[in-house]
């Protein structure tokens, strides 16, 4: 692939325009939300996406070119402040909302942060095998009516909007009685409590339907057909996880670099090789981001993304068991643990080294379980076949549950 | 400076790797991977790896004069087609992939390279362009420390003669030495240690073939005795045209190992879709989807750091000794577990003679202790990046309190 003339210009546009937002609306001087909404009305929220709906219609790759000069003035990071916002609910939208007004009306609060996003998809029931779940959704006039329960939803108690996965029709295979929704988690009938993790926090939450309803309107793609609307969500969701930092040496194996780097004390050979073991992933990482980075197109991410999902997972893991061998004794003392409703977790990342070791056990759970991950590899890229089913073809109410 | 060598073209005002291939390298990966097909088979190279030589000097004479990617790298006006070190990486990636017989590492991965950063002259010149077309091929006798060039370690010693230089003393182990028509070797002389080239069958120079595991990969011990050398590289310049020949010759061993692990990972899962174990594919069990997604991922990988070092190299965007120490600790691991797997997807047939997974596996093998194996390079690493590391801004620790 060459950097084509239109590519080059299409890149000299999106510098002018962030420049420019950023000239008009500085981001150390005006508030987030003035600073975001400038950034979408430029068509810089999501490059790729059409004109008027915080895009420019251009190659996704050049996304880079935007965020970097927004970023570089002081503007946030967006994906932090809204993650399910800006990561799964804007591919998901554009692609899939009935109607233009329907998606402006959703997409700039989404892209200013004033309107929070979460993703209602897993439930106690139904984890990997996601295309099980109970959540039921009945049509009542021109609403449907929810009912059930949702598991691991991060941000509900601060979201607007979730995007549903429920339940429209439980007598047919349970991929085809799927529908996508849009529920307002201020309306009636939504209830959220935290949901406490292994780390004391409660980062999470469950989130109970009783009797609460959904304009048709607010329906993304067809009655049915919700299974291949969540791909949409799914594939960017683990496109954002798997995203690493673009400079070498930087996110998680820094922590690991410079503690090591602090401590010499506690440095030895083994724990020197283990180091620089994963520092290597870390780098051969990054460049593979970089690499499908240079190759994107305007369409979404492809299955290639459940690499960096997958390895950004386990990383992440070995480098903070890394820094508690490092550490020795020293390393299995803490904090202590918050009590059930004292703190929300949001800071269990920003915690110290023994806080971020336990938070990540739920990385290679998380977003797609590695095991789910392999699959995906072994039969989307390599094009393996599936493993047998026991329910296939089964209609979804007639298969075991438990 | 040693980063504007003739065969580094300008440095851009790039700032990373780019990775995107033009149309030109595509068209050049498919002529280098027809060529091969058509003569590299495996059949063929089964039975060129037990010849004498192990190679088909005709067939390698075309791959210089015909196809031209012997010297992808080298300036038009050294008799090479002008083009990059990328370039050459896309051919040698495929003749990798195909486990392409002939004199490679030593003629193409290394000899050349030191040729053209070493100064114009008769002898360089005149080398350079037989090389280039495939009329002679060349070894490259430079003990190395894990693919970094120690003076130290240099045992040959060269002696001005009434026309020219003699060398005596032995090199161990030189790559192709059994083949090659040329030997370049270094040598210390009297004001310090430089690069000879010698015709490996002139008076004085006595190889012997050496039983090797990877057949395809023939190795000898080359004694000199007073052997009629010609000066390739003074001790003024040889030190950073050996280190420059080591880079390349680390950046495209790379590449050589990324275009066989992906053959081995394309028949590996040819054969987990059509193996049928209890009635079904064997690809359907995790237990065997999952070892290939991982050979996936480690090629990827693999493929990431040697594209970054060839890019490296040739636009001068990264520290030329680590981006090659990346690469061949990550390829050489990822080479030799994916030749691995390979044969432990196929199982039983896995094990034969007859199944081409252990020419792979031998090839991983060897590959991985060339120029340095994947331990001496993680140490290089480790050098480079965590003894300058700065451990003024630790993260937090809990202390109990």
């Amino acid at each position: 692939m060459v950097t084509s003339m239109s590519t080059a210009a299409d890149s000299d546009r999106v510098a002018d325009l962030a420049k420019q937002v950023v000239a008009d609306h500085d981001p150390k001087a005006v508030p987030i939300p003035e600073f975001l909404g400038a950034s979408f009305d430029a068509g810089l929220s999501w490059v790729h996406f059409p004109v008027g709906m915080g895009g420019l219609g251009v190659s996704r790759g050049l996304q880079a070119v935007a965020d970097r000069i927004l970023q570089d003035a002081g503007g946030p990071v967006p994906l932090g402040l809204n993650p399910m916002g800006y990561g799964m609910a804007a591919p998901t939208i554009r692609e899939h909302a009935q109607t233009d007004d329907v998606k402006q009306a959703w997409l700039r609060p989404l892209a200013t942060t004033e309107d929070i996003w979460c993703q209602l998809f897993s439930e106690p029931g139904a984890g990997s095998d996601l295309a099980g779940l109970a959540t039921s959704a009945v049509r009542d006039g021109d609403d449907w009516v929810i009912n059930g329960q949702k598991v691991w939803t991060s941000l509900a108690h601060r979201a607007r909007w979730g995007l549903l996965l429920a339940r429209t029709n439980p007598d047919v295979a349970k991929h085809k009685g799927l529908t996508y929704f849009v529920i307002d988690m201020h309306g009636p009938g939504v209830e959220t409590r935290p949901l406490r993790q292994l780390t004391g926090a409660a980062e999470f939450n469950e989130v109970y339907f009783t009797d609460a309803r959904i304009p048709d309107l607010h329906r993304l793609g067809d009655v049915g057909n919700g299974w291949a609307v969540a791909m949409t969500t799914l594939m960017n969701e683990r496109s954002a996880l798997g995203g690493s930092g673009s400079r070498r040496g930087a996110g998680t194996i820094s922590e690991a670099v410079s503690l090591w780097a602090s401590r010499p004390d506690l440095q030895t050979p083994v724990l020197r090789d283990r180091l620089t073991q994963l520092w290597l992933k870390s780098e051969a990482q990054r460049l593979t981001s970089e690499r499908s980075r240079a190759t994107a197109t305007v369409g979404g991410p492809g299955p290639e993304g459940s690499i960096g999902k997958l390895v950004g997972a386990e990383l992440n893991q070995q480098i903070y068991q890394f820094c508690m061998d490092l550490l020795g004794p020293e390393g299995i003392l803490y904090q202590r643990y918050s009590k059930p409703g004292e703190q929300r977790g949001e800071d269990d990342w920003r915690g110290p080294i023994q806080q971020r070791f336990l938070r990540s056990r739920a990385n290679t759970i998380e977003g797609g379980t590695s095991d789910v991950m392999r699959n995906i590899l072994g039969e989307r890229v390599l094009g393996l076949p599936g493993d047998l089913r026991a329910d296939a073809g089964m209609p979804w109410k007639e298969i075991p549950r438990g | 400076m040693a980063e504007e060598l003739a065969d580094q073209p300008v440095n851009s005002a790039d700032t990373g790797t780019t990775f995107a291939f033009t149309e030109e390298q595509a068209d050049l990966r498919k002529a280098v991977r027809k060529f091969c097909a058509d003569n590299f088979d495996e059949q063929t190279v089964r039975t060129l790896m037990e010849s004498d030589p192990t190679f088909d000097p005709k067939v390698w004479a075309r791959l210089g004069g015909e196809l031209g990617v012997l010297g992808l790298s080298v300036p038009e006006a050294d008799g090479g087609v002008g083009g990059t070190l990328v370039d050459q990486a896309v051919a040698v990636e495929e003749l990798g992939a195909a486990l392409a017989c002939g004199p490679l590492v030593g003629t193409v991965y290394l000899a050349i390279p030191a040729l053209v950063a070493a100064e114009a002259g008769p002898v360089r010149d005149g080398l350079l362009g037989e090389v280039v077309e495939g009329r002679r091929t060349a070894a490259f006798a430079v003990a190395d420390q894990a693919g970094a060039f120690d003076p130290d370690a240099v045992t040959v010693t060269a002696t001005a003669s009434d026309d020219g230089y003699t060398v005596s003393g032995t090199a161990e182990r030189v790559v192709d030495g059994v083949v090659a028509d040329e030997v370049l070797v270094a040598a210390k002389g009297p004001d310090g240690v430089g690069l000879y080239a010698i015709d490996a069958t002139s008076t004085g120079v006595d190889r012997t073939a050496l039983a090797t595991i990877d057949l395809t990969r023939p190795m000898a011990t080359v004694q000199f005795s007073d052997a009629p050398a010609r000066l390739v590289a003074g001790p003024d310049e040889a030190r950073r045209v050996i280190t420059h020949a080591l880079q390349v010759g680390s950046a495209l061993l790379a590449v050589e190992q990324v275009g066989a692990a992906q053959h081995m990972l394309d028949v590996s899962v040819d054969y987990a879709k059509t193996r049928l174990q209890f009635g079904r594919q064997i690809g359907s069990f995790q237990a065997v989807k999952h070892r290939l997604a991982d050979m996936l991922v480690d090629l990827e990988h693999a493929r990431s750091t040697a594209y970054h070092a060839v890019w490296a190299l040739a636009d001068g965007s990264d520290d030329p000794a680590l981006a090659a120490s990346i690469a061949q600790a990550t390829c050489s691991a990822a080479f030799s577990r994916i030749s691995a797997d390979a044969i432990q997807t196929h199982g039983g047939i896995g094990f034969t003679w007859e199944h081409q997974a252990h020419l792979y596996f031998k090839r991983a093998t060897a590959d991985a202790v060339l120029l340095g194996n994947a331990e001496q390079h993680r140490a290089r690493v480790a050098e480079l990046v965590l003894d300058t590391a700065d451990g003024d801004r630790p993260p937090k620790v809990a202390v109990g309190s």
